[in-house]
C-alpha cells in the first residue's frame, strides 16, 4: 500500500524486539485504547546500557512499526542515548509517515520515556521530572476529553 | 491469490454495463440537448434510461433526476424537502443517528441554519421501528430520512412500514438506498417513499452517476445552477455513458435479485459462522435484517487498520471503521451508535461480498482473518491485560 514507505511496511511486517521481559528494569506503556494506540516498551539496563528492550503494540500499522524502529534505535546503547531519542529521529528511520501518523512516532518516544522513568524511579536514581512526558496534558494521542488519562 | 471484498465500498464493473456504455462514447456521442440527429440519439437514449430505470424501482420515470451519485443525491433530496418545509414554518427534521456522511453533513449544515434534528437510536442490533418514528413526528416536522440498509453493518429498516407511518402523518420520507438498489427487491410505490438516493457503482454500474426520485408534487431545489438539464433541477450536460451503463447494470441486477441473494447470503452466514469462532469477537448488526453481503465483526484486543494491512498481505481486500483507516481520531459513528465502546470500535472488520465471492474464497477468508487477529493480539498490550485478568473483557 502506497500509504506508508517500504520501511514502515518491513517493520510493520516483520517488527524488531516485540515480546515482553519478565524481569524488566524498566516498564513504560503510553497511548489509550479508546484512541486506538497503545504502547508497552520493556527495558532491561546494564550498567546504563541498554541490554534488551522488548515491545507489545496495540494499534495501526505505523504504531507497531514505529514501536520496532524505536526499540531498535536504543537497543545497546546508552540510557542517555535513550534518552535523547525523538520521534523525529524515529520517523525519519522509517523513511517519513504521513502527516497524521506522526502521533505514533511520538508515542513511541514516550513510551520510552516513560519506562526510563520507572527505571530511575525503581532505583532511586534521581532524575528530572520536566524531560518526561505527561500524559495529562499531551493530546499527541487522542483529544483530551477522551484520554482516560 | 486475490479475493476482492470490499464491494460496500465499490463494485467491479459488469460486462453488461461497460458494454452498454461504450457506443455512447464515440458512436452516439452527441448532446442530448443539441437538435441534431446524433444530439436526438443520444436524448432518446437518455429517455430509455429514465424509463429503464423507473421500472426497476417502480415509480414514474418523471420522478427521476440523474445525479453525479448517491452523495449528491442525498444533499439535494434533504435540502428540497427542507426548503419546502420552510416555506411552511415547517423547520423539523427526523433521522438516525448512523446514516452516512452525506446526510449527517447535510443535517448539521441544516441545524446551523435554525433546523431541530432527532436522530433516532439505532440500539444494539441497528434497527429502528415505526413507533420510534411515530412517536418522533411532530406538526413541524418537513422531513423523516432514514436509510434503507446501513453501509457499515448492512442492516435493513423497515422502509415499508416507516413510509406509512410518514404517509398517515403527511411527512415527506427520503430514503438512502445506495446500498440497497440492486441487491433488494425495492418498488418505490409500495413501500411508501417519496424520495429515493441510489449509486450506480454499487451494484456493477460505473462510478460518478445516481439517482434521485421525488414524487410528483415534491419540488427539488437546485445544487447546481445552469441549463434547462434535468427538468432544469440539474444543470450540466449529462453523463450518457455513466446513465447508459447504470440503467444496463440496474436491469441486470434487478433482474436476478433472488438467485444471487440467496446464494450470497449462504455464504454470508458461512463467512459468519467461521468468524464467530474466534475467541471475543462479536457481529455487529442484526444476523436476519441484513444485506446478503455484509459480514462486520468487532475483535477485542486490537486495532483494524494493522488487521487490514496484514489481510492486505495474504491478498484479501476488506474495510475497517478504525479511527486509523479514516484519517479521523474517533472510529466509525455507526459502531458507536449501536453502542459499541471506542476501543472496541477500532477492532471492527467489515468483508462484504458478491456474485463472484466463491465457497473457497471464504474458507480462505476465515483462516487468514483468525491467523491474522491471533498475531496482533500476540503482540497486544492490551490483550495480555484482558488475559491476565487485569481489566475485564467487553465481548464476552
Amino acid at each position: 500500500m502506497a500509504l506508508y514507505s517500504e520501511k514502515v511496511m518491513d517493520h510493520f511486517r516483520n517488527p524488531r524486539n516485540v515480546g515482553v521481559i519478565e524481569d524488566a528494569d524498566g516498564i513504560g506503556e503510553v497511548g489509550n485504547a479508546k484512541c486506538g494506540d497503545i504502547m508497552k516498551i520493556y527495558l532491561k539496563i546494564e550498567n546504563d546500557i541498554i541490554v534488551d528492550v522488548k515491545f507489545e503494540t496495540f494499534g495501526c500499522g505505523s504504531a507497531i512499526a514505529s514501536s520496532s524502529m524505536a526499540t531498535e534505535l536504543i537497543k545497546g546503547k546508552p540510557v542517555s542515548e535513550a534518552m535523547a531519542l525523538t520521534n523525529k529521529a524515529v520517523a525519519e528511520a522509517l523513511d517519513g509517515l504521513p502527516a497524521h501518523k506522526l502521533h505514533c512516532s511520538v508515542l513511541a518516544e514516550e513510551a520510552i520515556k516513560a519506562a526510563l522513568e520507572d527505571y530511575y524511579k525503581k532505583n532511586g536514581l534521581t532524575y528530572d521530572p520536566t524531560l518526561f512526558p505527561n500524559c495529562a496534558n499531551c493530546g499527541h494521542c487522542c483529544k483530551a476529553d477522551q484520554c482516560g488519562q | 491469490m486475490t479475493i476482492y471484498a470490499d464491494n460496500a465500498a465499490t463494485t467491479k464493473m459488469s460486462r453488461t454495463a461497460i458494454e452498454a456504455m461504450l457506443p455512447y462514447m464515440d458512436k452516439i456521442y452527441g448532446n442530448p440537448s443539441s437538435l441534431h440527429s446524433v444530439g436526438q440519439k443520444a436524448n432518446e437514449a437518455l429517455t430509455a434510461a429514465r424509463e429503464q430505470v423507473a421500472a426497476c424501482l417502480g415509480c414514474d420515470a418523471r420522478g427521476i433526476t440523474f445525479t453525479s451519485g448517491g452523495s449528491e443525491a442525498d444533499n439535494q433530496a434533504i435540502l428540497s424537502a427542507a426548503r419546502l418545509g420552510q416555506r411552511k414554518g415547517k423547520k423539523h427534521i427526523i433521522s438516525t443517528a448512523f446514516e452516512h456522511h452525506a446526510v449527517l453533513h447535510t443535517l448539521n449544515r441544516l441545524e446551523k441554519q435554525g433546523f431541530e434534528i432527532t436522530l433516532l437510536d439505532v440500539h444494539e442490533n441497528g434497527l429502528i421501528t415505526p413507533e420510534q418514528v411515530a412517536d418522533a413526528i411532530c406538526p413541524d416536522t418537513c422531513l423523516v430520512t432514514v436509510m434503507y440498509a446501513n453501509n457499515e453493518i448492512g442492516t435493513i429498516q423497515p422502509i415499508r412500514e416507516i413510509g406509512a407511518v410518514c404517509r398517515e402523518k403527511g411527512v415527506i420520507f427520503h430514503t438512502d438506498a445506495v446500498q440497497a438498489v440492486g441487491h433488494l427487491h425495492i418498488n418505490i410505490r409500495e413501500e411508501n417513499i417519496d424520495m429515493l438516493s441510489l449509486s450506480a457503482h454499487k451494484f456493477h454500474g460505473p462510478k460518478g452517476v445516481g439517482v434521485l426520485y421525488a414524487r410528483k408534487g415534491i419540488p427539488l431545489t437546485n445544487l447546481i445552477e445552469g441549463g434547462a438539464q434535468e427538468r432544469g433541477k440539474r444543470a450540466g450536460t449529462e453523463n450518457i455513458p455513466a446513465i447508459m451503463g447504470m440503467a444496463a447494470a440496474l436491469q441486470e441486477a434487478c433482474g436476478k435479485i433472488d438467485s444471487t441473494s440467496a446464494q450470497i447470503s449462504a455464504l454470508r452466514d458461512k463467512l459468519i459462522a467461521g468468524l464467530s469462532e474466534i475467541p471475543h469477537s462479536v457481529l455487529n448488526g442484526d444476523a436476519v435484517r441484513r444485506l446478503p453481503s455484509n459480514v462486520n465483526f468487532c475483535f477485542e484486543g486490537i486495532e483494524g487498520e494493522s488487521l487490514l494491512l496484514l489481510l492486505d498481505d495474504k491478498g484479501v481486500y476488506a474495510s475497517s471503521g478504525s479511527a486509523c483507516t479514516s484519517g479521523s481520531l474517533d472510529p466509525s459513528h455507526v459502531l458507536l451508535a449501536i453502542g459499541r465502546p471506542h476501543e472496541i470500535a477500532h477492532g471492527s472488520l467489515r468483508l462484504s461480498l458478491s456474485e463472484e465471492t466463491t465457497r473457497e474464497e471464504v474458507d480462505y477468508m476465515i483462516d487468514a482473518v483468525k491467523d491474522v487477529v491471533s498475531y496482533l493480539r500476540s503482540i497486544s498490550p492490551v490483550w495480555r491485560d484482558l488475559v491476565n485478568g487485569k481489566s475485564n473483557f467487553v465481548i464476552q
